[in-house]
């Protein structure tokens, strides 16, 4: 059983002039047995500090970690029973596949030889590299470099695997059959799983849940979709989501939204969620704007079509409302067999219940997006 | 004027054919993507374009005069790299005019004029006197942009330029780089290995593989009508189905499915046997399971769903055939952000006759391509 735990966990560095700089700060977060959780956000937004704390190359400065019953702070790396895999695979050069994975499990256990050989061969099998076994690092290929670097990982049969970017060094292929192909060895082998990375592709697709960190501060932990379709706040919205989530700032006006060149009324349904803000941010999905059809008057805008991004099964269409600032531009995504060019005309609309709206000071979700009920939705939106 | 023409251009390099035979028209102010796997020759002739490598054989044209034989400086081209190649001890000003260094004709005012133009262009005139490492790495790229771009060439040749942001800045600079080449006009060819750059920049992409032209075609039509299996593979995200067959009578038989041909596919297959028949994933239906297999279509199958892949906006599901739980799937199908299903289910899985492409299993060239529904589903607005 590995469940763990962190309480209020924070990083304070010092810096040259002796100032204090958080890393971390105030860090909760409690991972299951068996979870696959993908710690995510912008480059020094904690995450990596956080992996490296619970992997015990960093100190704790406050809070307390802890792997079932036993807490972490002060035991050292070699003795928390956590395996790390890194970017940059850290293979030696010149041992062979064979000898990079027995290496650690030589080092530092009791195993018998035949025991550290059987271990080996087993985990290449299940990596399907076993046919790789007498070749050094340097004949592989970055995806099989990659295995190997899991291999060494999964051989030591330790309660947590701690990854950070495994996947960045690799072409975008490649990425995406490792993806699935970690997502599947981790369940079978239902070893508790920390994962980092910026990437929030790799953090949608892999995670059971999500953790969105930002400036050292936990903003959401929740199922990637539930960060989709219920984000906590204007940072998980516009971090979660390729393209972008749509954002447009103004104000409430009576019953009215007021952006730059759109005004958008508001149901009284929509109205009551938002309390007494008045600077408001409105945020629509590039897939929820509907492009070219005229749907109930009130909602739909005139806009004109900036630059159009064909990706085969959908395109990526930039627009601007002809009633706004040329800087105001926004995303729809389209079907692929439509056809738009720039400078095209059309009429865009945003549906009432796919909209969300952020309190414009301290970016809270006011009112997210209404979703359909059905099992698998529920299965997948809920914690 | 910058037009470009290559004909039977070949390098080698000892035994190794680098380039074989490439013939190809660039249109003056064109965006053309060249977009291959490592290896495939792209950078080699972006690299003979430049001067930095001579052809073995053929020829090299730009505005219609020989350049096989110019050094690069006379080539009236700029070049963007990968890794920038800015100069670190040089300020953002000093490196953006150190591009016009070799240019006559201007006084030192009108160099000092010229760079700041092209920096407000670039959105970074506020950052002219600092040194690149107190840049981020997306305006790092703008300043080696704004260096190929103060020189004023006939043509822009980019290698990569992108590969070293990250997933965001890569998307925000796609746009921005072809709202660039729009305003400048500048011919351009741009090298990269990532299809999403492809598909999404360019007016057409010249796909190649091992040296040679696979074809050159606007984006909706690799996508739509490859001419081969490995365009219709390299050119695409998530990848297009491929299933293996060989054809009986007008049906063509999987190792686990059957499936009908129309009469239309069945006059271009002629007396071939063996075929490739691939679906894009978003063209597969997905539906509740079908009570039994007497409900099923001609062009139906029961599937398992074995993984789930969401992605917020639409989801991957991994199937795989019932009678066969390998760790292969079968295939992958791309379905609506709100369409879930989840691990384990049986669903009914619909492939549209209007939908396949059929392949020579031999040659792998396309012997059919899906139809099109040329119907625009853009409403056009009076202008």
């Amino acid at each position: 059983m590995a469940r763990l735990t962190l309480d209020d966990v924070t990083k304070v560095y010092t810096d040259e002039g002796g100032g204090d700089i958080v890393a971390v700060e105030e860090i909760s977060l409690d991972i299951d047995d068996g979870e696959f959780l993908v710690l995510v956000g912008p480059s020094g937004c904690g995450k990596s500090t956080t992996l490296r704390m619970m992997a015990g190359l960093e100190t704790v400065t406050e809070g307390e970690l802890r792997l079932e019953d036993r807490v972490l702070n002060g035991v050292s790396a070699q003795d928390r029973d956590i395996a790390m895999v890194f970017q940059s695979y850290a293979l030696y050069p010149h041992k062979s596949v064979r000898g990079n994975m027995s290496f650690g499990l030589e080092e530092s256990t009791g195993l018998p030889d035949d025991e550290i050989r059987q271990r080996v061969e087993e985990t290449t099998d299940m990596l399907g590299i076993s046919d790789l076994l007498d070749r050094k690092p340097g004949q592989l290929s970055g995806g099989q470099q990659q295995r190997v670097a899991l291999g060494r990982a999964i051989v030591r049969d330790p309660e947590v695997f701690l990854m950070d970017e495994p996947l960045s060094n690799l072409d975008a292929k490649l990425r995406a059959e490792m993806r699935t192909e970690l997502q599947r060895l981790q369940g079978e082998l239902g070893v508790t799983t920390v994962y980092v990375t910026h990437d929030q592709t790799e953090a949608m697709t892999m995670g059971d849940r999500v953790a969105v960190l930002d400036d050292g501060e936990l903003q959401q932990v929740g199922t990637p979709l539930d960060c989709y379709h219920r984000p906590n706040n204007l940072f998980v919205a516009g971090f979660i989501g390729e393209p972008s989530m749509n954002l447009f700032d103004g104000s409430l006006s009576g019953d009215t939204f007021r952006g730059d060149g759109f005004d958008y009324p508001l149901s009284g349904a929509t109205r009551d969620q938002l309390g007494g803000a008045s600077g408001l941010t409105l945020g629509i999905r590039p897939e929820d704007v509907t492009v070219g059809e005229r749907r109930s008057g009130q909602r739909t805008f005139d806009a004109e079509v900036v630059v159009v991004e064909p990706q085969g099964n959908e395109n990526a269409v930039h627009l601007r409302f002809v009633d706004g600032d040329e800087g105001t531009q926004f995303t729809a995504t389209t079907t692929g067999q439509s056809r738009v060019e720039a400078g095209d005309r059309t009429t865009v609309s945003f549906p009432e219940d796919a909209i969300h709206l952020f309190d414009g000071e301290t970016g809270d979700a006011l009112k997210n997006r209404e979703l359909p009920s059905n099992r698998a939705i529920d299965a997948f939106v809920s914690n | 004027m910058g037009q470009i023409q290559l004909t039977d251009l070949t390098k080698r390099f000892g035994d190794t054919v680098a380039v074989d035979d490439l013939s190809l028209d660039i249109d003056d102010e064109e965006f053309l993507v060249l977009v291959g796997p490592s290896g495939c020759g792209k950078s080699t002739t972006l690299r003979m374009l430049a001067g930095l490598e001579t052809p073995t054989s053929g020829d090299i044209y730009i505005g219609g005069d020989h350049m096989n034989y110019r050094v690069p400086q006379n080539r009236d081209i700029a070049m963007v790299f990968q890794d920038y190649a800015l100069y670190p001890h040089m300020t953002v000003r000093q490196n953006i005019r150190f591009g016009l260094e070799e240019e006559e004709g201007y006084t030192s005012a009108e160099r000092d004029e010229r760079v700041v133009e092209v920096a407000e262009t670039l959105g970074i005139a506020d950052l002219l006197d600092r040194k690149p490492d107190e840049l981020s790495g997306g305006q790092q790229q703008r300043v080696a942009l704004g260096r190929a771009i103060v020189r004023d060439p006939e043509v822009f040749l980019m290698d990569e330029p992108l590969s070293n942001l990250d997933a965001k800045l890569r998307a925000e600079m796609r746009t921005e780089l072809q709202n660039l080449q729009d305003q400048l006009a500048v011919t351009t060819v741009y090298v990269t290995h990532n299809q999403t750059e492809a598909m999404t920049m360019a007016d057409r992409i010249a796909v190649m593989d091992d040296g040679e032209l696979q074809q050159v075609a606007s984006p909706f039509e690799c996508y739509h009508e490859p001419n081969n299996l490995f365009v219709a593979e390299f050119i695409g995200e998530p990848m297009i189905n491929l299933v293996r067959g060989t054809r009986s009578e007008s049906t063509f038989v999987g190792e686990h499915f059957s499936y009908p041909l129309d009469e239309d596919v069945m006059e271009s297959v002629d007396d071939r046997d063996d075929f490739v028949l691939g679906v894009r994933p978003e063209d597969i239906e997905v539906a509740d399971a079908a009570p039994d297999d007497a409900a099923l279509d001609d062009h139906d199958l029961q599937m398992d769903v074995t993984v789930v892949e969401p992605h917020g906006d639409q989801n991957v599901l991994h199937l795989s055939h019932p009678d066969q739980p390998s760790a292969d799937d079968a295939l992958q199908a791309v379905t609506e952000g709100m369409h879930l299903v989840t691990r384990g289910d049986r669903v009914t899985v619909t492939i549209p006759p209007d939908k396949i492409h059929l392949f020579d299993a031999e040659t792998g060239t396309a012997v059919h391509n899906r139809r099109h529904d040329q119907e625009a589903d853009f409403t056009q607005l009076e202008q």
